[in-house]
């Protein structure tokens, strides 16, 4: 080793401009592309002189709602990746068969399915489900903002800096090469020696700690700062799932956390906690990380739950079938979700006992769960139902998601597990309950909130055309799976023999295909209601006839959320208030107590990143730097005390006529 | 566009009458793998009972109390039912009490670790029938199988005879894997350092299917082999043509076998060494590496104190298996190789100790 | 009936003011922290009895070094309260006194740990030695680095005392900071309960 390599190796570590992949054409093209598209983005918003009002109104924004969107928008973004590397598989699996194989050597294909498996979970699974309590649950509950907004906006910076994390290694180095929980050995220091697990260990790492402070967040919000009157029986439905999700995120999160630390250790640190020799034990890692990883589960379906309830009986015109019922439903979920972990590997060796009860606990789940769809159907019965497109949304998923559940109970049987674990007929069970139920009631939220957020309905066209595409592009991209699965084929596998599957693998791009048809009409639909927002305005604040406080406010609402807190009477708190006609104050306003946006959080969590892309190149001199940093801006934040002020009741008053204006043109 | 659309449906529903022949998970060949399938059909019926209704009642309500239907009955503030409520609790939780005793009984009946007592339906295991054992090991990327009582061994290809039962114990030798033979029984887990067993028996002969059910690297979709059904006579002659045809298998065979390769085609080793796979499972076949089962003991026993801090290099399994030629970083320690006997053959003649129940993988909480 | 008209929609004169959820959330982050813990627990559970043929807690552990490592959290834990107390009395330079002793017998503990740690690496009884010394070293390490994050809060908080004096702000980051510290000791009882009273009589 001459000198200057050695000086290299301290400069740069493992970084060197061979994990640039110029020699891979396929990466290279996706880099130019996104080049292209990121640069047009940026020249865009510099020719639109929109940096400042970007950064000040909304990087630096500790206004719930903003941050709600931010990270909606951060999902859908992180949607098409992750449905880009969905659709390279399914041209793989298409192709390879006897003498092809296809376009993707294994060393690419096994990153892509590892990483659409994290990116699908923690990157648009996780922003677009917590971007909806963040926006819905203050306003459900009346208040004004989050228990604390500072965190709030550091969550969210932090949960982008561990997906800007994860895109980068696309471009610099690769990800992961072993499934999207990582089993050691194989992702071990002997096994994976190269970066890609370290990028998957710091984006998570980075991520979870954003989702972990969310979720003690939005937890203090829920239980602190309800409307008065406001009592847990009294709650929205959507907030309960909020609360039992962050429940569920709080008590869940620290466990991934302390794993990957332990991973990390043995791949950083050389330590043998899931080592093959020196008294390591792998199992241990199964067990914990399904220990994170079943709550996970319930941490993305509950709050759509919520989402649904909320979507059934304003589109029923009624009241909630079973509130009581429902919560209980959503509590025992909460609680069973700790005591299921082992039906991920009944497989591994387990005694008949153990896993008769983790596979009888699962079961135990679909009660409650059948009980909230039965209260979906009730609602619905003497209901005058609007089949606008959140409704055409639960609808699908009232449809798809009760074969998911099916297929889930049916795995859940270990003898039946024995011969469909890992094959593709999970695989289709898993996306049957993640896209019928959580991915089409996030869709449903936005399409049923995006009015409030933002004061013009969606293009009610468009979202049904992509409903369309993606019920029907869902239905043949699956079903064949559940075939496959039973004729005994395995998952992530890049080639086959049998030129008999090849059909069904075509038939499952061919649903891929409707599937991106279904995303670029869901652009569409955003790109045409923004055009036509004039025309499909909404001045009363209330597009829906709805029952919960976020339609007392105005669309979009006012910084401050409401003008006065609402007292609260009755389970549908606004119904309530359009019922017996209450009136909206108009005058008497007093100066309202609100944080002071700040760019703190944006700064903490990109020194955070850099900081895990230092220890990802085992760049040591800056991973101490940036940590040192990380720390000196934490103390230095917590010198300023500076951090709220009043909104003047003058400007109140402006706000808030002008609302009274726009009603009285309504009427 | 629409009429590749029709075309595509249209093989769909030819493709799913044909898939009725193929789908080897229903259409299985072995006892265990056909009471497994009878409990996914068994499963899957009982949930119908629910799933169906709620469809069904999903549609009827959606159309029935649509916006336009002025005619139905509409109440906006019926919200509750106790009666009703009693039913939508009550329905799932009587589907899961059958389907919990289903589970109980088939999860203890179909036990991968339970020895068979039938062949199948109508027949019993009886005392006279010899199982035939086998040692499975999952390298990286295939599959080695040892006859212990046939002293032979194959890559890539198992045979067994028809209405036999099969003992198979697995290992694997670096990451994890799972053994599965869709026609024959259910997977489990090959993991490097442990054992986990599979009775099961084939009762039809043919050409099968087998592989690694669980991602274990680059060559995992080449990790196939396939399983051979023959009636008694049949496998005896082959069991006579891995004799004749292969070379043998000993320690330095077995390290070179070990490597990692793909798309291995079929070997056959006439001769295996005695409690090779022993020592596979042990991580022991390198004769300088001690064999975790007297490592467990010494550990059981508390260890060998300081004087024993320095001995790694007849621990590390990992390392030397490593995936990469990148130089290993770590910094460079001093160690004492030799500690309790010099020559490590005597070490490993004097503790050759199977003991499934240590390391096996079996969980308990 | 003007039941109606008494019930009132919004509150017009600003008297609804959420509580306060800092201690609240506080204390959530705290349980959460107690569940990394509880892995780590688990783990040295497991792992605990795996020396790879090496030295084991009777080689290694000192009792009497670990005592008065424990005796200097438990004091700290005591002069936090001092502290809290004189903070109720609302007087000033007395509780940044305690915060004073209580960062040094922190910075003791920590200085202890640091030097049993050294001792055990200079023995050549590194963590990567076996599994049990992995989970041994990584839960410790674990509490240690807490309570070192801790002194580094606590100094910071004294500064920002001296500065503002005790503000509603300052009284609130100083109670947190009192949970922290009492969780970071009851976590310490754990250890030495599990790891080295256990571990010696195993």
């Amino acid at each position: 080793m001459d000198q200057r390599s050695e000086l290299m190796h301290t400069l740069f570590g493992r970084l060197s401009w061979e994990a640039v992949p110029l020699h891979e054409p396929i990466l290279l093209i996706t880099f130019i592309v996104t080049a292209i598209l990121g640069m047009s983005l940026l020249g865009y918003i510099s020719y639109a002189r929109k940096w400042s009002y970007l950064y000040h109104e909304w990087f630096c924004s500790i206004d719930h709602k903003k941050i709600g969107m931010m990270y909606i928008v951060l999902g859908l973004v992180m949607l098409l990746r992750g449905f880009a590397d969905a659709i390279m598989m399914r041209m793989q699996q298409a192709m390879s068969f006897g003498d092809s194989v296809g376009y993707l050597p294994p060393h690419h294909y096994d990153q892509i399915f590892t990483a659409h498996g994290v990116i699908m979970i923690f990157f648009v699974a996780m922003p677009l489900v917590t971007g909806l309590m963040n926006y819905v649950v203050p306003l459900q509950i009346g208040a004004r903002d989050v228990a604390f907004p500072f965190l709030n906006n550091f969550s969210f910076w932090m949960t982008a800096a561990g997906a800007v994390l994860v895109m980068m290694s696309l471009f610099v180095g690769e990800f992961a090469r072993t499934g999207w929980l990582a089993y050691p050995p194989l992702s071990g220091p002997a096994y994976s020696p190269d970066v890609g697990v370290d990028y998957y260990i710091w984006s998570l790492q980075i991520a979870g700690v954003g989702t972990l402070l969310s979720g003690v967040n939005l937890l203090a919000t829920i239980i602190k700062m309800r409307a008065p009157g406001m009592g847990l029986m009294k709650m929205p439905i959507f907030t309960w799932t909020a609360l039992c999700t962050n429940v569920l995120i709080v008590a869940a999160f620290p466990v991934l956390t302390a794993v990957l630390v332990l991973l990390s250790l043995d791949r950083y640190a050389g330590m043998n906690f899931f080592s093959n020799d020196f008294g390591g034990n792998a199992m241990m890692y199964v067990n914990l990380i399904w220990i994170w990883g079943h709550p996970e589960v319930y941490i993305l379906i509950l709050p759509v739950f919520g989402v649904f309830s909320e979507v059934v009986s304003t589109f029923s015109g009624k009241r909630l079938f079973g509130y009581a019922s429902m919560v209980y439903a959503t509590v025992v979920i909460t609680i069973l979700s700790y005591l299921v972990w082992l039906h991920h590997f009944f497989t591994m060796g387990s005694g008949a006992s153990v896993n008769s009860f983790f596979g009888i606990t699962t079961m135990i789940i679909s009660i409650p769960t059948g009980a909230k769809m039965f209260n979906w159907l009730f609602t619905m019965y003497r209901g005058r139902i609007r089949f606008e497109v959140p409704m055409l949304w639960t609808m699908g998923f009232m449809f798809t998601f009760v074969i998911g559940g099916m297929t889930g109970v049916l795995l859940a049987v270990p003898p039946a597990d024995f011969v469909l674990h890992n094959s593709l007929f999970l695989v289709a069970h898993f996306h049957n309950v993640i896209i019928g139920g959580v991915v089409f009631g996030v869709f449903a939220g936005i399409n049923f909130w995006f009015p409030k957020a933002t004061g013009f309905k969606l293009d009610p066209f468009w979202g049904k055309v992509s409903f369309w595409f993606w019920l029907s592009g869902f239905w043949f991209a699956f079903m064949p799976l559940y075939v496959l699965g039973l004729m005994g084929v395995t998952r992530r596998l890049s080639h086959f023999e049998d030129p008999s599957l090849q059909i069904w693998f075509q038939i499952a791009a061919f649903g891929a295909l409707l599937i991106l048809f279904g995303i670029i009409a869901m652009l569409v639909q955003i790109v045409v209601s923004i055009r036509n927002r004039e025309a499909l305005r909404d001045h009363t604040g209330d597009p829906w006839n709805g029952r919960t406080l976020e339609w007392s406010t105005s669309s979009p609402p006012p910084a401050y959320n409401f003008a006065f807190t609402p007292n609260v009477h009755e389970q549908d708190a606004w119904w309530d208030m359009k019922a017996r006609g209450s009136q909206r104050p108009t005058a008497g306003f007093i100066p309202i107590h609100m944080p002071k946006n700040t760019a703190a959080g944006l700064v903490l969590a990109g020194i955070a990143m850099i900081c895990g892309f230092a220890l990802i190149w085992h760049i040591w001199w800056l991973a101490g730097v940036s940590f040192a940093c990380l720390i000196g801006g934490a103390i230095y934040h917590s010198f300023n005390y500076d951090r709220d002020f009043h909104i003047p009741a003058d400007e109140v008053r402006v706000v808030e006529n002008q609302r009274s204006r726009q009603l009285a043109l309504q009427a | 566009m629409f009429v590749r659309v029709l075309r595509k449906v249209l093989l769909l529903t030819l493709a799913t009458l044909m898939a009725g022949c193929n789908a080897v998970v229903l259409h299985p060949f072995g006892d265990i793998a056909i009471q497994q399938r009878n409990l996914v059909v068994a499963s899957t019926v009982l949930m119908l009972l629910v799933i169906v209704p709620v469809i069904v009642l999903t549609f009827v309500f959606a159309w029935r109390y649509r916006q336009s239907n002025t005619e139905a009955v509409y109440e906006p503030d019926w919200h509750h039912s106790t009666a009703l409520e009693l039913i939508i609790w009550s329905a799932p939780l009587l589907i899961v009490i059958a389907l919990g005793a289903l589970t109980w009984i088939g999860t203890h009946t179909l036990d991968p670790y339970r020895p068979l007592d039938r062949i199948d339906a109508s027949r019993p295991v009886t005392a006279d029938m010899k199982p035939l054992k086998v040692q499975v090991v999952a390298l990286d990327w295939k599959w080695l199988f040892i006859y212990p009582d046939y002293g032979v061994a194959t890559v890539n290809e198992l045979a067994a005879p028809v209405d036999v039962p099969i003992n198979f114990q697995i290992t694997a030798s670096t990451v994890m894997n799972s053994f599965y033979i869709p026609a024959l029984a259910g997977q489990i887990y090959a993991m490097p350092g442990m054992e986990t067993r599979l009775h099961a028996v084939i009762n039809q002969a043919g050409d099968y299917e087998g592989f690694s059910a669980n991602y274990s690297g680059a060559g995992f979709s080449g990790m196939r082999f396939r399983f051979k059904g023959m009636s008694g006579d049949d496998f005896d002659r082959w069991v006579a043509r891995v004799k004749v045809g292969g070379s043998a298998l000993q320690r330095d065979a077995y390290m070179q076998l070990e490597k990692p390769s793909e798309r291995e085609p079929v070997h056959y080793f006439a001769t295996a060494t005695a409690g090779l796979y022993d020592k596979i499972l042990n991580m022991c076949v390198d004769p300088s590496k001690m064999c975790m089962s007297d490592m467990m003991k010494i550990d059981a026993k508390g260890g060998l104190g300081m004087e024993s801090v320095y001995n790694i290099s007849r621990l590390a399994y990992d390392k030397p298996r490593r995936r990469d030629q990148a130089a290993i970083s770590t910094p460079r320690r001093e160690y004492v190789t030799a500690l309790c006997a010099s020559d490590p053959e005597v070490v490993l003649s004097s503790v050759v100790v199977p003991a499934p129940s240590e390391v096996s993988a079996r969980f308990a909480p | 009936m003007s039941a109606d008209e008494a019930i009132s929609y919004y509150d017009m004169k600003g008297e609804h003011h959420p509580e306060n959820g800092t201690m609240l959330g506080f204390w959530l982050y705290l349980m959460s922290d107690c569940l990394v813990f509880a892995v780590l627990f688990a783990m040295y559970g497991v792992l605990g009895g795996n020396y790879a043929a090496g030295p084991g807690p009777k080689e290694l552990f000192e009792l009497p070094v670990v005592a008065v490592n424990t005796s200097m959290l438990l004091f700290s834990s005591i002069t936090y309260g001092f502290a809290m107390l004189e903070m109720a009395r609302n007087r000033k330079s007395a509780t940044l006194s305690w915060l004073a002793i209580t960062g040094l017998f922190g910075a003791a503990f920590v200085g202890l740990e640091l030097h049993e740690f050294a001792h055990l690496i200079s023995e050549g009884a590194v963590p990567q030695r076996s599994a049990f010394l992995s989970s041994f070293f990584t839960l410790v390490g674990t509490h240690g680095l807490h309570v070192s994050f801790g002194i580094v809060w606590l100094v910071t908080l004294m500064v920002q005392v001296g500065k503002g004096g005790l503000t509603v702000e300052n009284r609130r980051r100083l109670s947190c900071l009192s949970l922290f510290w009492h969780f970071l000791d009851v976590v310490w009882i754990g250890v030495f309960t599990f790891v080295y009273l256990m571990g010696v009589l195993r």
